[in-house]
């Protein structure tokens, strides 16, 4: 049989629906999670193809035009145009989420493994540190970290993900110290495995799928973190388009009633949580439908 | 009650070393970091040898290590040190704006609470409705709008286009600064001189932060309230009260929901630390005057001293608050045993 798109699309769709008939409404808050997602992605792969305007273009149209006709959004202050500052910002928020949530799963796990397997004194001074910075409030330690470091895409990218790495620590310790007792271990043990071995065959992919659905949630948090640092001014140089700082400089004009610079950046960034959280919360649901219960 | 009183030392106990652990990693984050409060009064264009001098002599070229010890030495006394930018206490400085985040809190907490509480508690009686279902998904995208967007939207609404609330500040300009001397609390402080009119301006200033923060953080305990409803919906004395006729709304509202409440009133504490986190965004959206604002100032500034003992106040904010709610909890519930 030849393959032909159309007959894909229908495979694809059925299979869609076929999830949906077995596992209910939780697959569908997935799917429409992963559509949002998809949606915000595609638009910051090919901002070109939607974009009218390049987002630095001073000379779009007229200062603070309200959204309709040619701009779909409006424009702002400094006569750019709304609509293509929101699509070329998806770029830099996606970035930074995406990536701090792996910087902070590949920490936090690493700790996480080697803290719960070894022991010790080594696991009780890290757990003491995790458990110091987990009970703190993220954000304040995310401000001083970005502020010390200065703006910049990186250095935000650091912020974020320095205040996660606990949450995937202490995750994957408790984990590992249950797994650690099983039965198919103590055999790995007695045919002699390495203490390694033991780590990253046995106990590693055991635990890696519980954070799947921590890694969603992770990056859903990172975007508003991201966005919190970068309304507050400690995020990036001002070259960058950013949902976050179009956000702090719409809030100037909202006192004269200029809706639109606030309205819809705040929407694009609730929408790509929502899209990150509703995954996240699908997956719980199918995956263990007791997890988030709790 | 005896082993209640233990626990509870043993938790202040276990509170120093997180405050220690933090105070260290913000301590050299902030020294090892690019910029220096000297720098960042005098600006970038003082000679080298004027930074150097004012350097000398706060005792930033010391090696590091001794000035954390004296730092340390000096928390130890219970003393937060001077502000390196201001001729200030930083005790007086936290101390004038405490009252202001706290009083944000404290109503931001409430209106979470009510909201929250009453919204699961409906979902899970309806269970699998189409009411179930739309405050599930209040539930999701109240937690993912960031509580600035929140603020500003209400700004919008409420301040510009209704033109009902003021947006900005605790008081507005008819107020005198006089009338809050006693405690800082600006509602307290009102009803303590008896202004009547002064406390209606300041309970309508604080309406739209409130709201903002108890907003966002409603849709956790949405979630919260909804999972321990189901499970308490599901006991045996449930089904009992139902045999014996009482009204269905009572059982939900009265006798289940009490026992749904212990796990939640737990799960407060910790949610203490995104309660703060949101006190300074919505602090900076409304102009309030509280710790979130001197937080950042300061590190503009670098005032090490200053940023150090706001960390340390709302690190102990956040254990103090966590330890209440669990003294609480083994209070209302005596099967708990520490």
């Amino acid at each position: 049989m030849r393959y032909s798109p159309a007959r894909g699309m229908a495979r694809a769709i059925s299979l869609v629906t076929g999830m949906g008939k077995k596992y209910g409404v939780e697959w569908w808050i997935l799917v429409a999670g992963a559509l949002i997602i998809l949606a915000i992605v595609y638009m910051a792969l090919f901002p070109a193809s939607i974009a009218p305007f390049n987002p630095h273009n001073q000379s779009a149209g007229p200062q603070l035009v309200p959204p309709g006709g040619k701009y779909l959004m409006g424009t702002d202050n400094l006569q750019r145009d709304v609509w293509s500052r929101i699509v070329y910002g998806s770029q830099t928020i996606l970035r930074v989420a995406v990536l701090a949530a792996i910087i902070s799963s590949v920490f936090g796990i690493t700790l996480g493994l080697i803290s719960g397997f070894s022991g010790g004194f080594f696991d009780r001074l890290i757990s003491l540190i995790m458990d110091s910075l987990y009970s703190f409030p993220g954000l304040i330690l995310a401000i001083a970290f970005a502020a010390m470091l200065g703006p910049g895409v990186i250095n935000i990218t650091v912020a974020v993900a320095v205040i996660y790495i606990p949450t995937y620590f202490r995750l994957v310790r408790g984990q590992t110290l249950s797994i650690k007792e099983e039965l198919y271990v103590e055999a790995a043990k007695a045919i002699g495995s390495s203490g390694s071995t033991i780590l990253w065959k046995y106990i590693f992919p055991n635990v890696i799928a519980t954070t799947a659905v921590v890694f969603t949630l992770n990056v859903a948090d990172g975007i508003m973190i991201e966005a919190a640092l970068t309304y507050l001014g400690l995020g990036l140089p001002p070259s960058i388009v950013d949902w976050g700082m179009d956000l702090s400089m719409g809030k100037k004009f909202l006192p004269s009633g200029v809706w639109w610079l606030i309205t819809f950046p705040g929407a694009m960034i609730s929408l790509l949580a929502v899209g990150f959280t509703m995954v996240g919360e699908g997956l719980a649901e199918i995956l263990n439908p007791r997890l988030l219960e709790r | 009650m005896r082993n209640l009183t233990r626990y509870i030392i043993t938790r202040v106990l276990l509170t120093i070393p997180m405050v220690f652990i933090l105070l260290s990693i913000v301590f050299v984050v902030l020294r090892v970091m690019p910029g220096d409060p000297v720098s960042a009064m005098l600006g970038g264009h003082a000679p080298e040898s004027v930074i150097e001098q004012k350097k000398e002599e706060m005792g930033l070229n010391r090696p590091m290590v001794l000035q954390y010890a004296d730092y340390l030495w000096q928390i130890c006394r219970l003393d937060l040190g001077e502000s390196m930018v201001f001729k200030q206490r930083v005790t007086k400085a936290i101390g004038e704006k405490l009252p202001a985040t706290i009083e944000l809190t404290f109503f931001g907490i409430l209106i979470t609470l009510f909201l929250g509480v009453f919204m699961g508690a409906y979902a899970a009686d309806k269970r699998r409705t189409v009411q179930d279902y739309v405050i599930r998904l209040y539930g999701i995208v109240v937690y993912c709008i960031p509580v600035y967007w929140m603020g500003l939207m209400l700004q919008l609404i409420f301040g510009i286009w209704l033109d009902v609330l003021p947006i900005a500040g605790r008081t507005g300009p008819r107020v005198f600064a006089s009338t809050f001397e006693k405690t800082g609390f600006y509602l307290l402080d009102t009803i303590l001189v008896k202004d009547f009119s002064a406390f209606g301006d300041v309970l309508v200033h604080l309406i739209l932060p409130a709201f903002t923060l108890g907003l966002v953080l409603s849709g956790i305990f949405v979630r919260l309230t909804r999972a321990n409803m189901l499970d308490v919906l599901r006991a045996d004395y449930i089904v009992a009260a139902e045999a014996r006729g009482i009204r269905h709304r009572k059982i939900v509202y009265s006798h289940a929901l009490k026992n749904a409440f212990i796990p939640i009133l737990t799960m407060m504490g910790l949610q203490i630390a995104l309660l703060m986190a949101g006190a300074v965004l919505t602090e900076t959206t409304f102009s309030w005057p509280g710790m979130g604002r001197l937080l950042l100032e300061r590190i503009y500034l670098r005032d090490y001293p200053t940023i150090q003992g706001v960390i340390i106040i709302i690190a102990l904010i956040v254990a103090m608050a966590s330890l209440i709610v669990d003294v609480i909890y083994a209070i209302v519930d005596p099967r708990v045993r520490y």
